[in-house]
């Protein structure tokens, strides 16, 4: 008993918890989820489909459990910059065409480019909250707005092709690499993140500021520096996730590329047993809880709901683990039990 | 006298500054498309009119936020509420007021739930619409994947009666007096934002929302019933985003899935151009509905230049936004040093 308690009560028992009950699930409604086979030299399958398709899920919850943890907020912002970045590569790829069959200018430096767009999104975003104070979703909401505008006006409100080979390489795979790039790309980012966070003291800073940034000033830290450098950051990695995404689709879609992604990005830091009021964070439970949304989305697919449809299950389980989650209802519960028994010992008494 | 002066510095100052711009915007219409009609009474209720819907679902989300939360499901649930009335009159042969009262009834509902999980289970708002929006958007889909017309003559006769104003009118060239009209939605918007203005300045309610969105702590020890309270202002806000989504739909008369994307965004956007802080405590509806009215004024210069496109309206709210929030958060600083 005393084993299963301490189980439990690790950090991370919930999210692999959800995480397991969505495979079964996903198991139980399509038996061959995790069947591998090989096409065109690629592996290929449902649980493989999962880790690809969930690499952009992935990368935005690592930039936004850091926000989430530091700034007590969340960047809404991710989406919108995702489509801004990818405005920015495909149009300067393509030289201000419409669709083009062959580079105009260079793709790294375009990939370059819109890297560094997003970075500075990221920067705007940090300077709204750190400097000026303004509550995190609020200061996002601004880009969250206008991005998409300003994504259409780079591509003149028409979908940008770049239709080349090797620009499908990231969204797809390298020839003679039987894994799909994009997940050598999500594992690069994450380890990368938190080596940054596990050999510095940078993670503990950023919880420190989270969980009350007064007193981290007083410490000695730079509280605005701090919260300045994740939304940097989380723009960063938005701007990684929407050159996967329009590697993925060879193309600018100003209006679809990272939809609703932000919203996928905060439930997957959510499901990670992570706090949404700031502080202590594990961004091993926001990838977790990114893989748990994304198995859902699949196995969805598979029993052949419509993508319009999805979103009510998605909604339901949402709000099933999240109440799970949540002390208060547990505390409910716990009360109702007391008061049963309660009433069951003083029936025996007057008995 | 000095706390009088002091009081007007802050929240009611940048009121002022949103009816100002609305009132220059426009002016500026006025003098740059004043050929096309842009002058006119009816152009003026137009805005109104076209907004009937938003003006309503931006009052609710005042009084969410004002306790401090967030309600970002209200878009999806104006498309639900559409296709539901679409559905059931076109598909199910309901009357029209069945339908009606059946909206309202599952705008209460949603409204329950939402509230429940925020304000019993303590989970974080933003999560909870989170799921209420998907919930709302995919129930659409599931409902109906076609866009479905309305051709209920009842529910159209309400849609379409005009009542006109005996004022403002104008001599057309034929000599016939023509009078500028407005929508039964209009009035309803309008008697909305009056009554809940009136709720959250003078009821016991509405004070306890704004003692609950400054000060959570403080508002409990006070021995209000936060919970409940809470509770009760999701409920009112469900409600209200129905009867927004049911005001909507007399524009549009049809129902479809990506109807109202956005809105939310429109709605929290009006809320804070009008002066609703998202930290709760500080907010008043007719402020939202100038933030609305502004929307509404980008609209419509982007309707009368003729070559701009759409997307101008998303990138001209948010700049606006941004000089919002951005001295919001000056008169925050200017605020935090006289008291120091």
């Amino acid at each position: 008993m005393d084993k299963v308690k301490k189980l439990t009560s690790k950090r991370l028992f919930m999210p692999i918890f959800c995480l397991v009950i969505m495979l079964i699930a996903a198991v139980i409604a399509s038996p061959d989820f995790f069947k591998i086979g090989v096409q065109n030299g690629v592996l290929y399958g449902r649980i493989i489909d999962v880790i690809n398709r969930g690499s952009e899920v992935v990368i935005l919850a690592v930039g936004m459990t850091l926000v989430v943890a530091a700034s007590a907020g969340t960047d809404i912002s991710v989406g919108a910059v995702m489509a801004v970045v990818a405005a920015v590569t495909c149009s300067f790829i393509a030289g201000g065409q419409q669709s083009v069959n062959e580079y105009i200018n260079n793709p790294i430096l375009g990939a370059m480019l819109g890297i560094l767009v997003g970075i500075l999104c990221g920067c705007f975003n940090g300077l709204l909250v750190a400097k000026l104070k303004i509550q995190p979703m609020v200061a996002t909401l601004i880009l969250f707005t206008a991005g998409r505008g300003i994504a259409q006006l780079l591509t003149n409100g028409q979908i940008t092709y770049v239709r080349v080979e090797s620009f499908k390489k990231l969204g797809a795979s390298i020839p003679g690499v039987p894994i799909p790039t994009a997940i050598f790309v999500t594992a690069f980012v994450v380890l990368l993140t938190l080596l940054l966070l596990k050999k510095t003291a940078l993670g503990m800073y950023i919880e420190t500021v989270g969980i009350n940034s007064k007193a981290a000033r007083l410490v000695g830290l730079k509280s605005t520096k701090i919260i300045f450098m994740v939304y940097a950051f989380s723009g960063f990695c938005a701007s990684i996730a929407g050159l996967i995404n329009c590697s993925r689709i060879y193309s600018a879609d100003a209006n679809n590329i990272g939809l609703n992604l932000e919203l996928d990005a905060i439930l997957a830091v959510a499901l990670g047993g992570n706090s949404l009021a700031g502080g202590k964070f594990s961004l091993l439970g926001s990838v977790i809880g990114a893989y748990t949304i994304q198995t859902l989305t699949t196995t969805l697919y598979a029993v052949s709901v419509s993508s319009d449809q999805i979103p009510v299950y998605k909604a339901i389980v949402v709000v099933i683990i999240v109440s799970l989650q949540s002390p208060e209802l547990m505390r409910m519960i716990r009360r109702l039990r007391a008061k049963s028994s309660v009433q069951t010992t003083s029936g025996k008494g007057a008995a | 006298m000095k706390k009088q002066r002091r009081r007007l510095d802050g929240n009611s100052f940048l009121l002022m500054i949103t009816i100002l711009l609305f009132v220059i915007m426009y002016l500026i219409g006025v003098v740059l498309f004043k050929d096309q009609g842009f002058a006119k009474t009816q152009n003026f209720l137009n805005l109104f009119i076209s907004n009937a819907g938003l003006i309503v679902i931006a009052a609710g989300m005042t009084i969410v936020m004002i306790t401090g939360g967030i309600d970002i499901s209200v878009g999806s649930v104006v498309a639900m509420v559409c296709m539901i009335l679409a559905w059931s009159m076109e598909n199910a042969g309901w009357g029209a007021i069945q339908a009606m009262i059946f909206v309202l009834f599952i705008g209460l509902v949603f409204g329950l739930v939402q509230g429940w999980l925020v304000a019993y289970l303590k989970i974080q708002p933003f999560i909870v619409t989170l799921a209420g929006m998907f919930f709302a958007r995919g129930m659409t889909a599931v409902i109906s994947k076609e866009m479905i017309s309305i051709k209920n003559e009842l529910f159209l006769s309400w849609a379409q009666y005009k009542i006109y104003l005996p004022f403002g009118g104008y001599v057309n060239k034929k000599g016939k007096l023509i009078l500028p009209y407005i929508y039964p939605s209009v009035i309803i918007a309008l008697a909305v934002l009056v009554i809940v203005f009136i709720v959250l300045k003078y009821t016991k309610f509405g004070r306890s929302i704004y003692a609950i969105g400054g000060n959570e702590q403080s508002a409990l020890m006070m021995g209000l019933n936060v919970k409940r309270t809470k509770l009760k202002a999701y409920i009112l806000e469900g409600f209200l985003a129905s009867l927004g989504g049911f005001l909507f739909c007399l524009n549009t008369c049809s129902g479809f899935v990506e109807q109202a994307k956005g809105f939310e965004m429109d709605a929290i956007a009006s809320s804070v151009i009008g002066g609703t802080l998202l930290t709760g405590g500080v907010g008043n509806v007719f402020g939202s509905l100038f933030g609305v009215l502004i929307k509404g004024t980008i609209e419509a210069f982007i309707t009368f230049q003729g070559t701009l496109s759409s997307w101008w309206t998303r990138i001209t709210i948010a700049a606006m936004l941004c000089f919002f929030i951005v001295l919001q958060s000056i008169f925050a600083a200017a605020k935090e040093k006289n008291k120091k």
